[in-house]
Formats: C-alpha cells, structure tokens, sequence
C-alpha cells in the first residue's frame, strides 16, 4: 500500500503548484516542529518532576545551566511555532466568515509569537541572573 | 424541484446526532482538543518562567497558585493531554510516513495510545509526588 508517496502531479510538482504554493510549507513545519518537540516534550517533563517543590534559588541555578535554559529556549520556540501552525488550522475550519477567520488567525498568531518571546526574554534574564 | 420544502423522511447522511463515533474517531478530535488546551498549558509554562524572571516574591506567589486545588487540576490536565498529544502525534507521523494505515494497525494503535497516556500521565505523577 502506499508505495509511492508521491500524490502531486509531475507538472504540479514542476511547476511548483500547490493549494496557493504555502500549503506544503505549512504542512512540513507542522510535522518538522512535532517531530523536534518529542525529545523536547521529553525533556520538559523530566525537568519539571525533578523541580517539583524547588524553591527560587533553586530554580534560578537551574535555568542558569547552559544546556536547561537551551532546551527551555527550544521548547518555548518550537511549542509556539507549533502551536500557532495548529491554531491556524483549527481556525480555518470553524470561523466560516472570511474576514473573522483572517482577523482571528493574525491574533492567534500575534499571541503565539508574544508569548514565545516573553517567555524566552524571561529565560534568558533568569539565567544571566535575576 | 417542486416540494423543496417538504422535510425528507429518508435516512440522511451520518450525522453527529445519530451516528456512533467510531474509537478512531474520538481519538483524532481528541488530539485537536488536546492540541488548543495545550497552548493554554504554554501559557502556564510561560507564566512560570515570566514569574522567575520578576523576582523571589511573584515566584513564590506562581508556586503557591500551582499548589493550590485549582493549580493542580490545571497540572493534572496540562500532563495528560501532553502525553495524550505526544503519543498520538508520533502515530500521526507515522501516518505522514504512509505506515500503519491499515484498518488492523490502527486499531492496535488506538489502544498502544491510550495505554501510553495514561501509563506516561501516571508514571510521572509518581515520580513527581514521591
Ligand atoms: C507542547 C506543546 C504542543 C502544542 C501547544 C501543540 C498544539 C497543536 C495544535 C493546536 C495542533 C492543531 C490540531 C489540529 O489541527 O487538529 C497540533 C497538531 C499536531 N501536533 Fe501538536 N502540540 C504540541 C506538542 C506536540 C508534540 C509533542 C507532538 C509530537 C509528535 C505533536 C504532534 C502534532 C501533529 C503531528 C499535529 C498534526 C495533526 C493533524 O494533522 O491533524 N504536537 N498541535
């Protein structure tokens, strides 16, 4: 079943022809970002578990580890990203009017890439020392 | 052309009402509800770090509300549409690399997602509060 993969057309494909040529980007970054985010969901866990009942101090000198504030930067960046291709879609196929479906999807995008840099920003002050 | 207005005492098509979801089913809206509750659970995410990076005192303030009942419901949702979302996405992708479409496959599928939910929610909890 399925052995060929291929499902566009060669002059499709020649010519670079998509829904309206952002689909297949669209599609690749959702599964490119789902596949670095299972070795960051991962990690993320094991980091929370093991600072559950931390206090401050103890949070602080954690996100100053290089490698913590690292992969906390990577998740933070990739969820959002992530996040904000997903909402995309789950916006297109509720909001039926066109102009309501353009705004909220500029929102959601708006809120996406502001929380991912706050939390980033944050990140990066814990580390060089609150 | 007639008597458009007449109601049809046919069968229609499937319809939501009336139609029994199969299990594959529930598991793919499931992972679109999981998908928007997780960004909820970015925001806490981000609330956390944000807290951090304000200070000993507004940390302290995050702790002692993701300590709280209500704290620990959003903890307990955030894990388990995490691992919820992690599993079924890797089957997900799985499906992008044209494997396991089969009708058997997927149903072996949707029971190895629902075990490793709920053995992934578990486990870390155990570790988290032991
Ligand atoms: C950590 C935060 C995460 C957030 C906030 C998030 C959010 C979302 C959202 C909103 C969607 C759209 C759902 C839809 O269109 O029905 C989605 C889809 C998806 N997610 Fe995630 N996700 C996260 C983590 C992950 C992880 C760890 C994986 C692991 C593989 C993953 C794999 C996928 C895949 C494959 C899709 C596409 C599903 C489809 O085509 O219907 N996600 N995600």
């Amino acid at each position: 079943m399925f052995a060929s993969h291929n499902f566009r057309s060669p002059l499709g494909r020649a010519q670079g022809l998509g829904t309206a040529k952002e689909g297949l980007h669209h599609w690749w970054a959702q599964r490119l970002t789902a596949l670095a985010l299972i070795p960051l969901t991962v990690w993320f866990v094991a980091a929370v578990v093991g600072l559950v009942g931390s206090g401050f101090e103890e949070f602080v000198a954690w996100l100053s580890a290089p490698c913590n504030a690292t992969a906390m930067i990577l998740f933070l960046g990739v969820s959002f990203h992530h996040a904000q291709l997903g909402l995309q879609v789950v916006v297109e196929d509720y909001v039926g009017h066109h102009g309501w479906r353009i705004g909220t999807i500029i929102v959601v995008k708006f809120m996406c890439y502001g929380l991912a840099a706050l939390g980033i920003v944050s990140s990066l002050i814990v580390s060089f020392g609150v | 052309m007639t008597q458009t207005a007449k109601p049809a005492d046919r069968p229609l098509s499937p319809h939501l009402q009336v139609y029994r979801l199969p299990l594959a089913a529930w598991l793919s809206i499931t992972h679109r509800i999981t998908g928007v509750g997780l960004t909820g659970g970015m925001l806490l995410l981000t609330s956390w770090i944000v807290s951090a990076a304000y200070g000993g005192e507004s940390y302290a303030a995050f702790s002692a509300f993701v300590g709280s009942p209500l704290g620990y419901l959003l903890l307990a949702g955030f894990s388990t549409a995490l691992f919820y979302h992690l599993c079924n996405g890797i089957r997900h992708l799985f499906w992008d690399a044209g494997l396991n479409l089969e009708i058997v496959e997927t149903r072996r599928a949707n029971m190895v997602v629902i075990a490793g939910t709920v053995a992934l929610t578990a486990l870390s909890w155990l570790l988290a509060l032991a």
